[in-house]
């Protein structure tokens, strides 16, 4: 079950850190991870198995967009099979 | 990123936060063909268990496929057989109690509307027809989710005047008894021609009887996304880039949607019916199918060159949507509600889009007369004369038209009439008061075009 993780917003110092142990404490396994500058603004995307995640999505996706606000950027998780639908045939 | 593209995963992103891309609708049509009985009460016990148990996990069940796949999906919705088919059984029972045990129904499971108070009469009357219609405007003044339609004509079948008629005097009737509340009855009432048995979408949902016990369907949507991604072109491109382009949008949209609808019909161990390929619009700033047809551009929507826009549109977005879906049906097609729509609201108040025009874009587009405020003077014969219009252009055409209208009862011109939330609001638009009561007052059936006999 793989999940993409998305943040987006003005760069700032540890959103790596910050997103990143939240995977950690939810037993989310990191795969790919990469870092841009899309439209002037920072943008991550991570690719991360979700299946052995220890809470409910719905609390999942809760602490994220915590974290997000935190942040001050935009965080969204979207299952894989998602952007599957969209863009492959 | 190995499996996918980052400028894929930002576009769906983008899609989803910045340009109103959702999943309009997930509705289960139940057939209530079972629940016949000739005691009304013993009928409405029937309807009301048969919704409650099949219906009992929609709303979680849909909300968790929305939280899990992070995708949004707006409504949760109901369709049932035509109430009239269940009437006909119980000659002395009133209506309206059916009316109230499909609201009661739906509120019980949490979705947001129930469609079907409604009949099929588009060659005649059966059993229980005329007194479904004539309870329309008390059914939808006591309860609050129920919506109600009523197919009045077909290409097979031609139109059935003496129900439009009727029809006008109820659409002025159900406003008039909702007078109090922006006369919001009028805004649950549609009045088709060729209406699909399978459609999603409200207030115009019912389930036909060809269809099975118990389905699926879902309405996808996405103004927002086509706009942007129009946006995007360069001003001189050609017709072909913007149908290649929207065709190429709708297929994403699409494709999220029969994602849904797969998952859906899994979870709840109920059989898909079809994905309706719509672009329907909301009051949202930018979720518009008028901002669409300007982005190809228009000054403003309603100026000459709007019905090839919208032509354009339709088309394409059947195109793009076809390959993305097992099952198409419903309306597929785009959507042009004024009051729903900011840009068509906009058009409407600053006397770009008149009805004349909305009238010959219903020829080319989804849809028909939708969510249309009139003064609250149209007599019922003016609105029967609409209807006959729309529905005329339906039957000939081979297509779905339909009549939504509000009479603003006791407001004048310029006034503006708020429904809030999804209804939206609508400035009233001014329609021509010249009589066709003559041609109204006639009655009989109007014959089916030489396009029905293709035998």
């Amino acid at each position: 079950m793989k999940a993409v993780i998305t943040v987006i917003g003005k760069d700032t110092v540890g959103v790596v850190a910050r997103i990143s142990a939240v995977c950690s404490k939810l037993n989310i396994n990191i795969e790919d991870m990469t870092q841009s500058i899309m439209q002037e603004m920072f943008c991550m995307i991570m690719l991360v198995d979700v299946s052995g995640c220890n809470v409910d999505q719905a609390v999942m996706r809760a602490e994220f967009a915590r974290v997000g606000e935190d942040l001050q950027m935009q965080v969204n998780v979207t299952r894989q099979e998602v952007f599957d639908a969209m863009h492959h045939i | 990123m190995s499996m996918i593209n980052t400028r894929d995963i930002m576009e769906t992103i983008d899609m989803i936060t910045s340009e109103n891309l959702d999943v309009r609708t997930v509705t289960m049509g139940i057939s209530l063909l079972d629940c016949i009985d000739s005691d009304p009460k013993i009928a409405c016990e029937k309807i009301y268990q048969k919704i409650t148990t099949k219906a009992s996990n929609l709303v979680p069940v849909v909300e968790k496929i929305s939280a899990d796949y992070g995708i949004p999906i707006v409504n949760k919705r109901i369709s049932v057989t035509p109430i009239a088919m269940l009437l006909g059984a119980c000659p002395s029972a009133d209506p309206v109690e059916f009316a109230k045990t499909l609201d009661r129904a739906a509120k019980k499971v949490g979705v947001n509307f129930i469609g079907g108070y409604g009949a099929l009469v588009h060659k005649g009357f059966s059993a229980g027809d005329k007194r479904l219609i004539e309870s329309i405007p008390e059914a939808l003044a006591c309860t609050d989710i129920v919506c109600s339609s009523v197919n009045i004509g077909s290409t097979k079948s031609g139109i059935n005047m003496d129900a439009v008629r009727m029809m006008g005097q109820i659409v002025r009737k159900t406003a008039e008894r909702t007078a109090d509340n922006m006369c919001l009855g009028a805004a649950k009432l549609v009045v088709f021609c060729n209406a699909p048995e399978d459609n999603p979408f409200m207030a115009g949902a019912f389930h036909g009887v060809g269809e099975p016990d118990c389905e699926i369907h879902v309405g996808v949507s996405g103004p927002g996304a086509v706009r942007a991604a129009l946006a995007k072109l360069p001003k001189d491109a050609p017709v072909d880039e913007v149908a290649e382009l929207v065709k190429r949008t709708a297929f994403k949209i699409t494709r999220l949607g029969q994602l849904v609808a797969s998952l859906a019909s899994e979870q709840l161990g109920v059989p898909a019916g079809i994905i309706d390929l719509s672009l329907a619009p909301t009051p949202a700033v930018g979720d518009s199918v008028a901002n669409i047809l300007e982005e190809m551009g228009l000054e403003s929507c309603g100026c000459c060159g709007t019905t090839a826009c919208l032509a354009l549109l339709n088309d394409a977005v059947k195109k793009g949507g076809v390959m993305a879906s097992n099952h198409v049906g419903g309306l597929s097609g785009a959507f042009i509600p004024v009051s729903e729509d900011d840009g068509m609201i906009k058009a409407a108040s600053c006397g770009s889009l008149t009805i004349e025009k909305l009238e010959a874009m219903t020829a080319v587009c989804s849809v028909g007369i939708d969510m249309v405020v009139i003064p609250g003077d149209a007599t019922a014969e003016v609105i029967s004369g609409l209807i006959a219009d729309e529905a005329a252009i339906g039957m000939v055409n081979s297509k779905t038209t339909a009549v939504r209208v509000i009479p603003a009862i006791g407001h004048k011109a310029g006034d503006i009439l708020d429904f809030g939330g999804l209804l939206g609001y609508a400035p009233i638009m001014p329609i021509s008061q010249y009589a066709p009561d003559v041609f109204i007052h006639r009655g009989g059936r109007l014959p089916a075009p030489m396009q029905a006999l293709k035998n």
